[in-house]
């Protein structure tokens, strides 16, 4: 009962006009002589007990919004682990799907961008190689922003029977394409044995990359799935975003290809400047960081991130009432 | 320091009707740009016409609500469909916020809206325990505390590493009410999660949730199911249209609400099948009560023999159910159900489609009064597909056949055919 209890003490916290009355199942028994459940069974909710005020009224679960949001984290993780696991459950391959399917997109782009339109790499780093450290941020966000964007209407039923934020539904499923991205690593790993090629130090900054490939994806994810909610065939709108997307953005290709004095609109897309972090990062400096441009996407993913946030905010108080 | 545990005051919620809207709570993207478009449209053409008046329309579904609720109290909340008492319980869950007013409560609430809520067919037993715990505000300290406990109430020791998808409907049931069992808070808010699985099972929870109301703790049972209401609360709240119209001894305010539109009724139909929202393989359309000579009627003599007539539309061909009713008397106390499977050796599977089932049964058993006819349908132990609470109701006089002193103030709702016999030694 920790997350309930917690959010209780939170709302208490919020609350001036009263003083806060006890209301501990200690008192409870005294008050009806009635012994209550054995004490032995239920130590920490009645050691915690000295008072919880919940307080209702109109706009009063936007004011401790964030506050709530941390006290139901246990949730929030627990979500994200039946995500996960369903999500290896169901397919006959199970994680080797977040291999295979990385490594055949890459022989594709190889041989197409690589082999038939001959594009240059980064540096001397392969080809192959160039390709996978945009494809896994590339797939990273496609699968978030899919699943981050059906994640609410498909807990429709935890919608309209229990109460938590919000929010947390959809950020939950975005772990599941993280942990896909975990898994493709291993593909990296493989395919730099197999060209000898040494990451630098660079590698170490990985995870700033991995949390910006994350915030990318999660700004239009939640805005598209507070949209979901409202405008049912918004979803059909995912798959061709993320079509579009794919080739607006340096996953088969090096962004250096891009002309120069194109560079900086370019670079208006969120994704170029994962893209372009983590080929830095994982190709030990064969790939110079064009600055301007990565400044300028990293600033475009934060207005993003801060629209999707404040558009979910604006519309999840009526989800119950329309989902 | 006062013992209020949950104080409501001035409760209102709106919600906006649009008639042009589809059923659905969503709208399609489509709709709404093929709208625009017109508008666009018209007003290059300058042809645009005065807007139409809005089409949207406010509803009330809660007004002005206050109540006060003392600790280790039970209460029921009763109301017809529509009346509000769905919205009331969204808004003490917190689910969805009212538009005015302000609720307080006092000590940490757990809200039951459903048993089961968010497992996953999937994951096994195991682990739905843990899922369906969170989703009920345990922690994962608690649960592994109780986790034994929970799994020797549901009897599935056995079947604790399989899918829940493999599970019996009864098993799945089973676990799923011995999570919602054991979540510990001191305020419960439940809806008619009892009215799953039918009675057996319905018998069952009411001892659970006696027990925890007895425990000090304070209980809101909201229901249409008045027998239920009866056994489990002591005091009961009635709503009509979003206020609340009775608050009183549960005795009282069941009585009331059963008498409340109030006529005899020997005839009602649902013609959009939405007899029980929600369900939407399962949908009564019709229920008469028919005379001898087959012609729908609300007064009966008690020598007359009753006919009841159910006529129901499936979607889709259902599984092992029964189809019946209860009797029960207008303060209701509940006297028999019967379901067209009683004379049957099993449940009977249904095709997809309208059928009609009729009952006759003697009511020479029963005193003369007022009684209430509730419609049910379900699969015992699993599911409960539709629960009607006084759809019809009928007048019972004695018939001039017998004694007239007979139905002058006696007690108790039967009224057996007894035959006496007198020895007398002098």
């Amino acid at each position: 009962m920790t997350n309930q209890e917690a959010a209780l003490q939170s709302a208490a916290g919020g609350t001036t006009t009263e003083p806060p009355l006890v209301a501990s199942s200690d008192q409870a028994d005294q008050r009806t002589g009635v012994p209550a459940q054995p004490k032995d069974s239920a130590p920490v909710s009645t050691a915690k007990a000295d008072s919880y005020e919940l307080i209702i009224e109109p706009g009063r679960a936007e004011r401790n919004y964030w506050r709530d949001l941390y006290r139901y984290r246990e949730l929030f993780y627990i979500l994200a682990w039946r995500d996960v696991a369903v999500r290896y459950k169901q397919t006959a391959i199970g994680a080797a799907w977040a291999v295979i399917r990385p490594f055949l997109t890459m022989v594709i782009f190889t041989v197409i961008f690589g082999r038939v339109a001959k594009l240059p790499t980064e540096g001397d780093a392969p080809y192959p190689l160039l390709v996978l450290a945009g494809m896994l941020p590339w797939t990273l966000f496609s699968t978030a922003l899919g699943e981050a964007s059906s994640s609410l209407v498909n807990n429709a039923n935890l919608i309209t029977k229990v109460y938590f934020p919000r929010i947390i539904v959809p950020t939950a499923t975005v772990v599941v394409s993280f942990v896909d991205f975990l898994i493709s690593l291993v593909l990296v790993a493989g395919v730099m044995a197999y060209y000898r090629f040494a990451p630098g130090w660079q590698i170490a900054t990985l995870p700033v990359f991995l949390l910006l490939a994350l915030l990318a994806s999660l700004g239009p994810g939640l805005y598209l799935t507070a949209l979901n909610v409202k405008y049912r065939d918004f979803r059909f709108i995912i798959p061709f975003v993320v079509q579009f997307g794919l080739y607006v953005s340096p996953v088969g290709y090096s962004s250096s290809v891009i002309p120069q004095k194109w560079r900086l609109l370019y670079s208006l897309n969120p994704v170029v400047g994962v893209i372009d972090g983590f080929r830095w990062c994982l190709l030990a400096g064969q790939s110079e960081l064009y600055w301007p441009g990565f400044a300028l996407s990293t600033a475009v993913l934060v207005l993003f991130l801060w629209l999707g946030i404040s558009k979910f905010r604006s519309m999840e108080r009526g989800f119950a009432d329309i989902i | 320091m006062s013992d209020v545990i949950i104080r409501a005051e001035g409760l209102g919620k709106s919600y906006r009707i649009n008639h042009n809207a589809p059923r659905e709570g969503y709208v399609a993207l489509r709709d709404v740009l093929s709208r625009q478009g017109r508008v666009l449209w018209d007003t290059a053409r300058g042809t645009r016409r005065q807007e139409s008046p809005a089409k949207f329309e406010e509803f009330w579904a809660l007004r002005d609500v206050a109540f006060e609720i003392k600790l280790g109290e039970a209460v029921g909340i009763i109301g017809h469909n529509g009346a509000g008492k769905s919205t009331l319980l969204k808004i003490l869950s917190r689910i969805t916020e009212p538009t005015r007013g302000r609720v307080t409560l006092r000590g940490r609430t757990a809200s039951l809206l459903e048993v089961g809520t968010g497992f996953h067919p999937e994951l096994t037993g195991r682990e739905n325990i843990f899922l369906n715990g969170a989703i009920l505000g345990m922690g994962r300290a608690e649960i592994r505390r109780k986790f034994d406990e929970i799994v020797a109430f549901a009897e599935i020791e056995k079947f604790l590493d399989t899918p829940v998808k493999r599970y019996s409907s009864g098993m799945y049931v089973r676990l799923a009410f011995s999570v919602a069992a054991h979540i510990d808070p001191e305020i419960l808010i439940v809806d008619e999660v009892l009215a799953v699985g039918d009675l057996d099972f319905q018998k069952r929870c009411l001892v659970k949730m006696a027990t925890f109301a007895t425990g000090g703790r304070t209980v809101l049972f909201v229901s249409h199911n008045v027998v239920a209401i009866r056994r489990l609360c002591s005091r009961c709240m009635m709503l009509r249209a979003g206020v609340v119209e009775a608050d009183g001894s549960a005795a009282s305010t069941v009585s009331q609400y059963l008498t409340s539109d109030a006529s005899a009724s020997g005839e009602i139909s649902w013609p959009d099948g939405k007899a029980n929202p929600g369900e939407t393989q399962f949908g009564f359309l019709r229920a008469r009560l028919l005379d001898e000579q087959l012609q729908s009627a609300a007064t009966f003599y008690d020598s007359d023999n009753l006919r009841v007539e159910l006529t129901y539309r499936l979607t889709r061909p259902l599984g092992n159910s029964r189809v019946g009713f209860l009797v029960s008397t207008s303060d209701g106390v509940a006297i028999f159900e019967t379901y067209d499977t009683d004379r049957l050796p099993d449940l009977q599977s249904r095709p997809a489609g309208v059928s009609t089932v009729t009952c006759e049964l003697p009511l020479s058993a029963l005193m003369p009064g007022r009684y209430i006819v509730s419609l049910n349908a379900g699969i015992p132990d699993v599911r409960n597909l539709a629960y009607v609470e006084g759809a019809l109701r009928f007048d019972l006089q004695a018939s001039s056949a017998r004694r007239f002193d007979v139905h002058v103030s006696r007690a108790g709702a039967m009224n057996p055919h007894a035959t006496w016999s007198t020895q007398c030694d002098a």
